[in-house]
C-alpha cells in the first residue's frame, strides 16, 4: 500500500461528495446530506493518511530533515494540499454553522482542482529537492500560503452565495456578475470533464497540457465547427443561468441562510486568510528568497501577482469602512480576489514565467 | 471624513484626500492593474522578445506600435519607472497621513481606562445577559472576580447604592494593531529605499583557485569589495543516477592584505557574509583549462594509500608497484547511447570521467574510464584509483549583495506579524457585571462590548454567565 491508493480513495470520495451535496441542495433530503458529510469525512481521513504516508515516502527518498521532506514541492502536491485545506475548512464551517448547503458551492472547487490534476496528467512522482528548495522556509511558506488560498476559496463560495441570495433585479449588475461568474465556472468544469473523457490524457506536465490538450475537445477543437458550437453552448449555458438564476436564490434562501451570515463568513475567512497570506506568502517568501538568492523582492511574476492578490484583499478589508460598499460590492471584490489567487497559483506558472518551480511538474 | 470647523483651503483638501480610505483603495487598484501589465510584458528584456509576445496578442502589424507605446510609457521596466515609484510614494503618504489623522483619537480611547457604567448605559449595551443567583452579592462578588480573572479580565470593583459593579477589559492595545501594521509597511518601504540608495546587487564568477577584489553590476559597472574573495573549491552534487542537482558548494576564503581572514563553505540556502557584503551561491559553469588538476586517491592491492594530484598527461605511480598511470582523455559528462557508444552529453561537469592509461615497463597494461560519481569504475587491475575531483575547471557564480536596508525590512516584517495578529486575532473586549441584592438572592446583569469578533465575545459572555450559575448553585 502506498499513498497513491489513499489519494485515489480521497479523490473519488470528494467527487461523490460534490454530487451528493448538489443533490442535497436540489432535493433537500436530509439523508442525502448525512451521506454527503460522511463521504466527505471518509475522503478527508483517507486524504490525511495519504498525506502523512507521502511525507514518509519522501523522507525516505530524500534522506534529509523530516521538516524539509514535506510533500509540497510541485504543482501536484500543492494542489492536493490545497484541496485538503479546503475540505478541512469546509468541514469546520459545516460543523460550526450546522448547515450543509455550503457544500454544494465549496466541494466543486475541490472537484475542479482534482479534475485538473487528473486530466492534465501531471507528474505525480516524488522528486528529490533541488538546492533552492532545501530550506526550512519551504514548510512555513508553502503550508501558510495554501492555508490562505483555501480560506480565500471558501470566501469565494460564500461571497458568490451572498450575491445569489441578495440580487433580485435580473438587469442589475450584481445579478449579471454572479450568473456570468457561475456560468463560466461551471462551463470550464464541464469542458475539462469532456477533455477527460475524450483524451484521458497524459501530457507529462501541466504546461504541455495547457498548450496541447486543455479545451481541445471543446473550445480549442481543431474543427472550427466544434469550437464555435462549444462557445455557443457555453454562452447558452450562461444565459440559462441568468434566466433561471432566481431559482437558485430560492433554493439557498430556503436553507435559512441569511445574507448577513454569508457576509460575515466571507469576512471571517478573509480575516483569517489575509494575515496568514501576508505573513506566510509574502513575508516568509521574501525572507526565503533573501536567504537563497540574496534578493527579497524582484518583481518576478509570481511575486507581483501575490502582491496584486494582496492588494485586492486589502481593498476588500478597507472597503468595509466605505459607505455603500458593504454587502454587494465587497462580495464582488471577494470573488475577484479568489480569481487573482487562482491566477497567482496556477496562471503564473502555466502562462507566465518565473523563478518558482511549481508547474514544472 | 472632513472636519467642518476646518477652513477648506487647498492644503486641507489635499490633507483630507490623503487621509481617506477612498484614496487608499484607488491606489490599491491602480497599483494592481498596472502591475498586471508588468507581469505580462517581460521586464528589462530585449525589445524583440516583447514584440514577439505582443504580436501573439495583437497580431504582427500592431505589435511594433504597441511595443513603442508601452515602452514610452515605461511598461518595459515599469517597477523602476518614475510613475510607479510615484504610486508607491502616494501609497506611503496615504499611510502616513491617515495614521497622523486617526492615531491620536485611537490612542485616547486606548489610554482611557474602563469605568463603571450607570444603569441606563448598562442596559443599552448590545451584549447583555441576566441571571439570578441564590447567594448574597457579597458572596457572589468573591467568586465572580475569580471567574473574570480566569477569563482574562482583571476586574475592578465599585460599590454603588444597593449594588456592586465589577468591570474589566482586555486587548485594549489591539486597537492600535492596524496602525502597527501600517507602520510596518512604511518601515519595509523605507528599508527598500535605503537598500536602493546605499546598497548594490552584483555578480561575480570565480574560477577555482582564483580571487577577485571586485564584483560586477548587470550594467557592467565594477564595484570594489574592499577585500579579496577567493574560491578554493567548487563542487556540484547530484542525486544518485540522475542529473537532478542535490547541492552546489563553494569553499570561499576572504583575504585582506594577503592574509586569510575567513573561510566558509557556502551553498544555495547558506551564504557568506563579510563586512556588510553577502555572497550567495547562484550558479556555476565549466571552463576547461590546461592547468587543471586531477585529484586521485590511489590504494594499491597491498593497502598502500596515496593522494595524487596530476595534470593532464602527467604520470603517477600506484604506490608500491611499478605500474604508472596517466590521464589521456577527459569528459565532463560521460554518457553512453543505446548502442553503448560513449559520448559527452553535457558541457557541464555532470558526470566527470577520466580515461586513464596504465603502463608497466613502458608498455600499456590496460586503459580504463574512471568516473567521479561511480565507485564501481575505480577498481583497476592493480588497486583502487578513486577519482575525487577535477580542480580548476569550474567556476562558481556568486550573487554579491550589499543591502544596509535589509535589517529594516526584516524588522518591518517582524512588526507586521505583531500588527496583523493584533488586528485580526485580538479584540478590545469590555465587560461589566452588576450585582444587586434581591429577596433571597442576587440579581446579576452581565454586559459587554467588543470592537471586533462580536459573536465570539458573545459566546464568552455566555460562558461566564454559565460559570457564575454553576458556582452559584453550589
Amino acid at each position: 500500500m502506498d499513498s497513491s491508493l489513499f489519494f485515489g480513495i480521497a479523490s473519488i470520495a470528494y467527487i461523490l461528495a460534490m454530487v451528493a451535496y448538489i443533490v442535497y441542495l436540489a432535493f433537500r433530503k436530509s439523508t442525502v446530506g448525512v451521506i454527503a458529510t460522511t463521504i466527505t469525512t471518509v475522503g478527508f481521513v483517507s486524504h490525511t493518511i495519504a498525506f502523512i504516508m507521502r511525507w514518509k515516502e519522501f523522507y525516505e527518498i530524500g534522506r534529509m530533515g523530516i521538516l524539509r521532506a514535506i510533500p509540497l514541492t510541485n504543482l501536484y502536491e500543492s494542489l492536493i494540499f490545497f484541496v485538503w485545506c479546503l475540505i478541512l475548512g469546509y468541514l469546520i464551517i459545516e460543523w460550526k454553522y450546522k448547515n450543509r448547503s455550503f457544500g454544494a458551492f465549496i466541494t466543486p472547487i475541490a472537484g475542479m482542482a482534482l479534475a485538473f490534476i487528473d486530466i492534465s496528467g501531471m507528474d505525480k512522482n516524488i522528486h528529490p529537492l533541488i538546492p533552492a528548495l532545501q530550506s526550512n522556509w519551504l514548510l512555513a511558506h508553502v503550508t501558510m500560503s495554501f492555508t490562505a488560498y483555501a480560506t480565500f476559496a471558501i470566501s469565494f463560495a460564500t461571497a458568490l452565495m451572498y450575491l445569489v441570495v441578495t440580487s433580485e433585479n435580473k438587469k442589475g449588475a450584481p445579478y449579471l456578475f454572479w450568473t456570468i461568474t457561475l456560468g463560466i465556472f461551471v462551463s470550464v468544469l464541464v469542458a475539462m470533464g469532456i477533455d477527460f473523457f475524450v483524451f484521458r490524457v497524459a501530457a507529462g506536465s501541466p504546461e504541455s497540457f495547457i498548450k496541447s490538450y486543455l479545451f481541445k475537445a471543446t473550445f480549442r477543437n481543431s474543427s472550427a465547427a466544434v469550437s464555435v458550437v462549444s462557445y455557443a453552448a457555453a454562452v447558452a449555458f450562461i444565459y440559462i443561468v441568468w434566466k433561471y438564476g432566481l431559482v437558485l436564490r430560492n433554493v439557498i434562501t430556503s436553507f435559512s441562510i441569511s445574507p448577513s451570515l454569508l457576509d460575515d463568513l466571507t469576512y471571517k475567512c478573509i480575516a483569517v486568510g489575509f494575515p496568514i497570506f501576508t505573513l506566510g506568502g509574502l513575508v516568509f517568501g521574501a525572507i526565503w528568497a533573501d536567504q537563497a538568492w540574496g534578493r527579497y523582492w524582484t518583481w518576478d511574476p509570481k511575486e507581483t501577482w501575490s502582491l496584486i492578490t494582496w492588494f485586492v484583499y486589502a481593498f476588500y478589508l478597507h472597503a468595509r469602512f466605505l459607505r455603500g460598499w458593504r454587502g454587494t460590492k465587497i462580495s464582488v471584490l471577494a470573488v475577484i480576489g479568489f480569481v487573482c489567487t487562482v491566477f497567482t497559483y496556477l496562471g503564473v506558472n502555466l502562462l507566465l514565467s518565473g523563478l518558482h518551480s511549481y508547474g514544472g511538474g | 471624513m472632513s472636519n467642518d470647523q476646518k477652513n477648506n483651503g487647498i492644503f486641507d483638501k489635499i490633507w483630507n484626500l490623503f487621509s481617506s480610505i477612498k484614496l487608499a483603495v484607488v491606489v490599491f487598484s491602480v497599483i494592481s492593474i498596472t502591475s498586471i501589465v508588468g507581469t505580462v510584458i517581460e521586464q528589462q528584456a530585449e525589445p524583440e522578445r516583447n514584440i514577439k509576445l505582443l504580436s501573439k496578442l495583437f497580431g504582427d502589424s500592431f505589435a511594433p506600435a504597441a511595443f513603442h507605446i508601452l515602452d514610452t510609457l515605461g511598461f518595459t521596466d515599469m517597477f523602476r519607472s518614475w510613475w510607479f515609484l510615484a504610486l508607491l510614494f502616494i501609497f506611503a503618504s496615504n499611510l502616513i497621513v491617515c495614521s497622523i489623522e486617526r492615531l491620536p483619537k485611537i490612542l485616547k480611547v486606548v489610554r482611557e481606562p474602563i469605568r463603571p457604567l450607570a444603569a441606563e448605559h448598562l442596559s443599552a449595551l448590545p451584549i447583555k445577559k441576566e441571571t439570578v443567583l441564590k447567594e448574597q452579592s457579597g458572596k457572589v462578588l468573591e467568586y465572580a472576580s475569580d471567574i473574570l480573572k480566569r477569563n482574562g479580565f482583571r476586574a475592578a470593583v465599585r460599590q454603588e447604592d444597593g449594588a456592586v459593579q465589577l468591570y474589566g477589559e482586555k486587548g485594549r492595545y489591539s486597537r492600535v494593531g492596524v496602525y502597527v501594521t501600517h507602520f510596518s509597511i512604511l518601515l519595509i518601504l523605507a528599508g527598500a529605499v535605503i537598500g536602493m540608495l546605499f546598497g548594490f546587487n552584483a555578480s561575480l564568477q570565480l574560477m577555482e583557485g582564483t580571487a577577485s577584489s571586485v564584483a560586477y553590476k548587470s550594467n557592467g559597472t565594477t564595484i570594489p569589495l574592499g577585500f579579496q574573495i577567493r574560491c578554493d573549491y567548487f563542487n556540484a552534487d547530484f542525486y544518485d543516477n540522475t542529473d537532478i542537482p542535490k547541492a552546489y558548494r563553494s569553499r570561499l576564503t576572504v583575504l585582506e592584505n594577503g592574509r586569510e581572514i575567513v573561510k566558509k563553505e557556502i551553498d544555495v540556502n547558506n551564504p557568506l557574509r563579510f563586512k556588510g557584503i553577502t555572497f550567495y551561491q547562484a550558479s556555476y559553469g565549466y571552463a576547461p583549462g590546461k592547468d587543471s588538476v586531477f585529484e586521485f586517491k590511489v590504494t594499491s592491492k597491498a593497502g598502500k594509500k596515496e593522494d595524487i594530484n596530476v595534470k593532464f598527461g602527467e604520470t603517477f605511480t600506484i604506490p608500491g608497484t611499478a605500474v604508472t598511470g596517466r590521464v589521456v582523455d577527459f569528459s565532463p559528462a560521460l554518457g553512453a547511447d543505446e548502442s553503448g557508444k560513449l559520448y559527452t552529453y553535457s558541457e557541464m561537469m555532470n558526470n566527470p570521467a577520466a580515461f586513464v592509461e596504465f603502463l608497466e615497463r613502458g608498455a600499456v597494461k590496460y586503459r580504463q574510464w574512471i568516473l567521479v560519481r561511480y565507485p564501481q569504475t575505480w577498481k583497476v587491475g592493480d588497486g583502487i584509483v578513486e577519482f575525487t575531483h577535477l580542480w580548476g575547471v569550474q567556476y562558481t557564480g556568486l550573487q554579491v549583495r550589499k543591502d544596509p536596508g535589509v535589517w529594516i525590512v526584516y524588522l518591518g516584517c517582524l512588526i507586521m506579524s505583531v500588527g496583523l495578529y493584533a488586528s485580526f486575532f485580538m479584540n478590545h473586549a469590555r465587560i461589566w457585571i452588576q450585582l444587586k441584592d434581591e429577596k433571597g438572592g442576587t440579581k446579576v446583569v452581565i454586559a459587554g462590548t467588543a470592537n471586533k469578533n462580536k459573536l465570539s465575545f458573545e459566546h464568552k459572555i455566555d460562558k461566564i454567565t454559565n460559570q457564575l450559575r454553576v458556582k452559584g448553585q453550589r
